[in-house]
């Protein structure tokens, strides 16, 4: 069984398929919604006090946005515990989404430096495409051992 | 009970900053309510690309939808918060142009702000008053003649100024540097009073505005406290006599600097603050004590200096001052110093503050800074305008107190 970081880490589909096939999705607890009634489409899970930019500082120095810190804070933890990765790129937002672009870049670079497994793919515009995508992403779970 | 005002909040990173539950507290502490206008997910993906402005994070097109929302009336607010993470340039764009959209396309008054994670709720506190008072009190607002017997005063950072108003006309003033907040506000009414030949009893209503309002204002028991951002506005364009159609005042204050687009007397967009006192009149007190002349001979002393012939940014008052000594130092002549220090203020609020708001003729200086006339010749060729400066400039919070305390006669 290994720690898998999913990103768009708000997806609540790569979170179950990770989970479905024996291993500990890291993501955020937090599903985008077809109504938006928050301040952000992925508003965060558990309560952000100023603190958290400031631990964010291990991740970003302090002339980053202070929104990319106090994500860093939720997800830079998450990226160090992992054991392996899925990467989805150009999601839809119904698919799994996180607000902000600059805290996209980072998370994705701080995981492709990682020595992990990793899964980089586009997220699928047809069926066709979305059944390669599943299988893509089967495979490599299975690959990562565990039980189904 | 009054009807809270309906705040639509228009925001990138605010949540993770850490700094939602400070906005919030600011908008309930003045009377309002903060919301995120409900949109559906297809909505965003239409309006996006509907609006043109190709950014790439999901919250910002989140926001650009929310703004169509608003504009289109598919979403009912009373005002707009717009608030990014400082130092995000994305985030900047978009807000910038959001707040452009929203002032030219509604009715909707909108205050933009970049935020840190150190934004506290004392911080946005006068911004949300101004809003909900635009809101809420824009009858108020539209008062353009001042009526009966009134005092006006400004309880400012730096000076607290008095005036009293009779039939339009403005019969007394005081002002003072602010020592004691009450002590001061309690001298200059006195002085005003005794200007205008009239006793504290003869006054029908009373305003006040600037930082030590509240203060003051329950000690005199005033009628109206209001922020300086909607009272200053009145009070320029009643001063200039603009009272119609578009307007810029520009507030270079001892302690922050105010920007306010106007139309018809009423704040549409406007900007608050600055990055440091540098940026103040503050620095040019300072610069004036450091060339050994009185703050009321900095402006005409710059204006016989070259500003460009002495390095100056203070855009810190620390290096700004710096900077000062190395020019005299360096044997720089003490007028090409007064210039240099005015051109340095001015340059800062063109650059921090003005890119915020939409500059539309006339641009009207006010506060004690439009007194040092080589600041507002810096300012008019910075924006390549003809800078308006109205009689009593210096008294302009004090006037729009006094001017908007007047629609309280009636009801008293």
């Amino acid at each position: 069984m290994a720690k898998v970081f999913i990103y768009p880490a708000t997806s609540l589909i790569l979170s179950d398929l990770v989970s479905r096939y024996g291993h500990t999705p890291l993501s955020s607890a937090v599903a985008v919604r077809e109504r938006i009634q928050t301040a952000g489409l992925e508003s965060p899970p558990l309560q952000i006090t100023p603190e958290e930019p400031k631990k964010g500082l291990r991740w970003a120095a302090v002339e980053v946005p202070a929104g990319v810190r106090g994500r860093m804070a939720l997800y830079g933890p998450q990226i160090e515990a992992a054991e392996a990765a899925i990467i989805i790129n150009d999601a839809d937002l119904s698919f799994g989404c996180m607000g902000c672009a600059r805290t996209n870049e980072l998370v994705k670079y701080l995981l492709r430096q990682k020595d992990i497994p990793k899964l980089d793919l586009y997220y699928p515009k047809s069926e066709e495409e979305g059944v390669r995508f599943v299988a893509a992403i089967k495979r490599f779970l299975d690959g990562l051992g565990g039980k189904q | 009970m009054t009807q809270p005002v309906r705040i639509a909040q228009l925001s990138c990173g605010a949540e993770y900053s850490g700094i939602q539950h400070e906005i919030d507290t600011a908008a309930a502490e003045v009377g309002g309510e903060i919301f995120f206008p409900d949109i559906a997910l297809k909505d965003i993906r239409r309006d996006f690309d509907l609006f043109g402005l190709d950014v790439r994070s999901p919250d910002l097109k989140l926001n650009i939808a929310r703004a169509k929302a608003l504009v289109e009336g598919r979403v009912e607010a009373d005002a707009v918060f717009i608030a990014t993470c400082f130092r995000c340039a994305e985030a900047a764009i978009v807000r910038n142009e959001l707040r452009r959209y929203i002032t030219e396309n509604s009715r909707l008054p909108v205050v933009s702000y970049s935020f840190t994670e150190r934004t506290t709720a004392g911080t946005l506190l006068t911004r949300m008053e101004a809003l909900t008072t635009i809101a809420r009190r824009r009858a108020l607002l539209a008062r353009e003649v001042q009526q009966g017997i009134t005092l006006g005063v400004d309880s400012g950072s730096a000076t607290t100024k008095a005036i009293v108003m009779k039939d339009n006309k403005i019969i007394g003033t005081g002002w003072q540097p602010t020592t004691e907040v009450l002590k001061s506000a309690n001298e200059v009414i006195a002085r005003a009073l005794a200007e205008a030949g009239l006793t504290r009893d003869d006054i029908q209503a009373v305003g006040t505005t600037g930082y030590g309002r509240f203060l003051v204002g329950k000690e005199i028991r005033a009628d109206l406290i209001q922020e300086e951002l909607t009272v200053n506005s009145k009070g320029a364009v009643y001063l200039a006599d603009r009272q119609h159609g578009p307007a810029t005042v520009i507030d270079i204050g001892g302690m922050d600097n105010k920007a306010i687009s106007v139309m018809d007397g009423i704040p549409g967009t406007f900007t608050m603050g600055g990055i440091c006192a540098g940026a103040s009149g503050r620095f040019l007190d300072m610069t004036s004590k450091r060339l050994g002349v009185d703050i009321t001979e900095l402006g005409p002393l710059a204006m016989k200096g070259m500003g460009a012939n002495v390095p100056m940014n203070s855009y810190c008052i620390v290096f700004g001052t710096q900077s000062l000594v190395n020019a005299l130092a360096a044997g720089s002549r003490p007028e090409d110093v007064a210039a240099a220090a005015c051109h340095s203020v001015a340059e800062q609020v063109f650059e921090q503050q003005l890119q915020e708001v939409d500059i539309k003729e006339p641009v009207i200086m006010v506060g004690g800074t439009s007194l040092i006339e080589g600041l507002v010749y810096a300012m008019g060729q910075l924006l390549h305008v003809n800078v308006v400066v109205p009689p009593h400039s210096q008294y302009i919070g004090a006037v729009g107190s006094a001017l908007l305390a007047s629609g309280f006669i009636q009801e008293r």
